[in-house]
């Protein structure tokens, strides 16, 4: 079996539509699952405070 | 300096400058003479200066348990200061290359200051040397605040930033010199790429493990942007200069690509090295810096972490808008417009949310100089 030009075509094509729509699926999922927002929450406010140093 | 460094690690310095003198003195000789000589006495050159610099802080007192209580920020101000004086640097070749459109006879009947070597000399000395140096510096300074965490040795950053301008310099002096692969962004020859390869490595693992000591437990998404860009870089910088010499003691390569994947291959590379250094490297800047300054946290994360998935993920699809109507294959370049096109999106998130972050605290970009010109980057 040879890689052709008409073999990559198809594959990204298929493969390459389908994986980069069950990439974005994925990544909603994890930006918008409910029990996420705590995290992210915190995250985004505990860098405004962070000069006092590393935390030992 | 050299006073942060522990002993072991000023030993490894040592060791580190000694090797590459040598491979300098190696380069030297085999190169004959040749604008690869050159460059073999330039790393010669730079090797002992840092032996020299080393030498002179060696008996120092060693740094104390206290420092573990600090962020190590010294590297930082060095990056910065470089990064300055590679912009000024820069931006004068840029004016002069500038006045070379208008006064093309403007050469000195010099090679060295025709336009075709001093474009890339604007290009590199701007693109790597400036914003390259900005970008590692504010790097280690975002890793260690939002993760708490010091990195985790002294030596490894500064290996990073003088490995990191040592390239720059060998790829500035080696265009005046005629040196080039004659691809747009990635112009220096495979020994300046080989080295750069190793710094990067070791660039990528150093933040690696500062992650690896966090204590904070969520990764912020500034941290997510920065090693979008360190390991993009990488990839792109390893495919598209994989190259033969003619010799080890030559400075000429050959492309390991040809003909239409060349340039595609090129301008996979050049799109994405422009983007991941002044798109995700910006943004990692911007989600860290612009809350900072402003005192208020990011308007919306959760839109930031869509809006970073977005940016990696299309851009890595538009490289072949470079290559409209050429020889590429139709369904590439139309892939490339279509990406270019959906990536309005991610773009006028990171913007949107750059803005409504700044929604309250108008009255602080009336007065402070720094958030205004952070504000009118977001809008452009």
């Amino acid at each position: 079996m040879s890689f052709d030009h008409g073999m990559l075509v198809g594959f990204a094509k298929s493969y390459g539509l389908f994986y980069l729509l069950g990439l974005s699926v994925a990544v909603l999922i994890y930006t918008y699952w409910p029990s996420n927002r705590a995290r992210f929450d915190r995250a985004a406010k505990s860098v405004l405070n962070d000069e006092d140093g590393p935390w030992q | 300096m050299v006073a942060g460094l522990t002993k072991g690690e000023r030993q490894l310095a040592l060791l580190i400058s000694i090797a590459v003198a040598f491979i300098g003195l190696a380069m030297a000789g085999a190169g004959q003479g040749g604008a690869f000589g050159v460059h073999g006495f330039i790393v010669m050159a730079f090797g002992i200066g840092t032996i020299f610099v080393v030498i002179s802080g060696y008996f120092l007192p060693e740094p104390g348990d206290e420092r573990l209580a600090q962020y190590y920020d010294d590297p930082i101000k060095f990056g910065i200061v470089v990064s300055m004086v590679w912009a000024v640097f820069g931006m004068f070749i840029g004016d002069w290359v500038a006045w070379l459109l208008a006064y093309p006879e403007m050469t000195f009947d010099a090679g060295w200051a025709s336009f075709g070597r001093l474009r890339p000399v604007h290009t590199t000395a701007v693109i790597f040397g400036f914003v390259g140096n900005a970008l590692i510096a504010t790097s280690f300074q975002v890793v260690q605040r939002t993760s708490r965490a010091r990195l985790p040795d002294q030596l490894s950053p500064w290996f990073v930033l003088i490995g990191y301008n040592l390239f720059c310099v060998i790829a500035v002096s080696g265009y005046f010199m005629g040196l080039t692969q004659s691809k747009e962004y990635a112009e220096p020859e495979w020994y300046a790429d080989l080295w750069l390869v190793v710094v990067w490595v070791v660039y990528f693992l150093l933040y690696l493990r500062t992650l690896m000591r966090r204590r904070e437990p969520h990764i912020y998404v500034a941290n997510w942007y920065y090693l979008a860009f360190i390991l993009v870089v990488a990839i792109l910088h390893i495919v598209n200069n994989l190259a033969v010499p003619i010799s080890f003691g030559h400075a000429k390569s050959y492309s390991a690509f040809s003909g239409v994947q060349d340039a595609m291959t090129q301008w996979w590379y050049g799109h994405n090295a422009v983007a991941f250094f002044l798109t995700a490297g910006f943004l990692a800047m911007l989600y860290y810096y612009l809350p900072k300054r402003a005192g208020r946290p990011i308007y919306s994360y959760r839109m930031s972490i869509v809006g970073f998935w977005g940016i990696t993920f299309f851009y890595m699809w538009v490289g072949s808008h470079h290559l409209h109507y050429t020889a590429l294959p139709l369904w590439v370049q139309n892939l490339g417009m279509t990406f270019s096109l959906m990536l309005l999106v991610p773009s006028w998130i990171a913007a949107a949310n750059a803005l409504l972050t700044l929604n309250g605290a108008w009255h602080k970009v009336r007065t402070d100089a720094t958030l205004r010109f952070m504000m009118v980057a977001a809008v452009f």
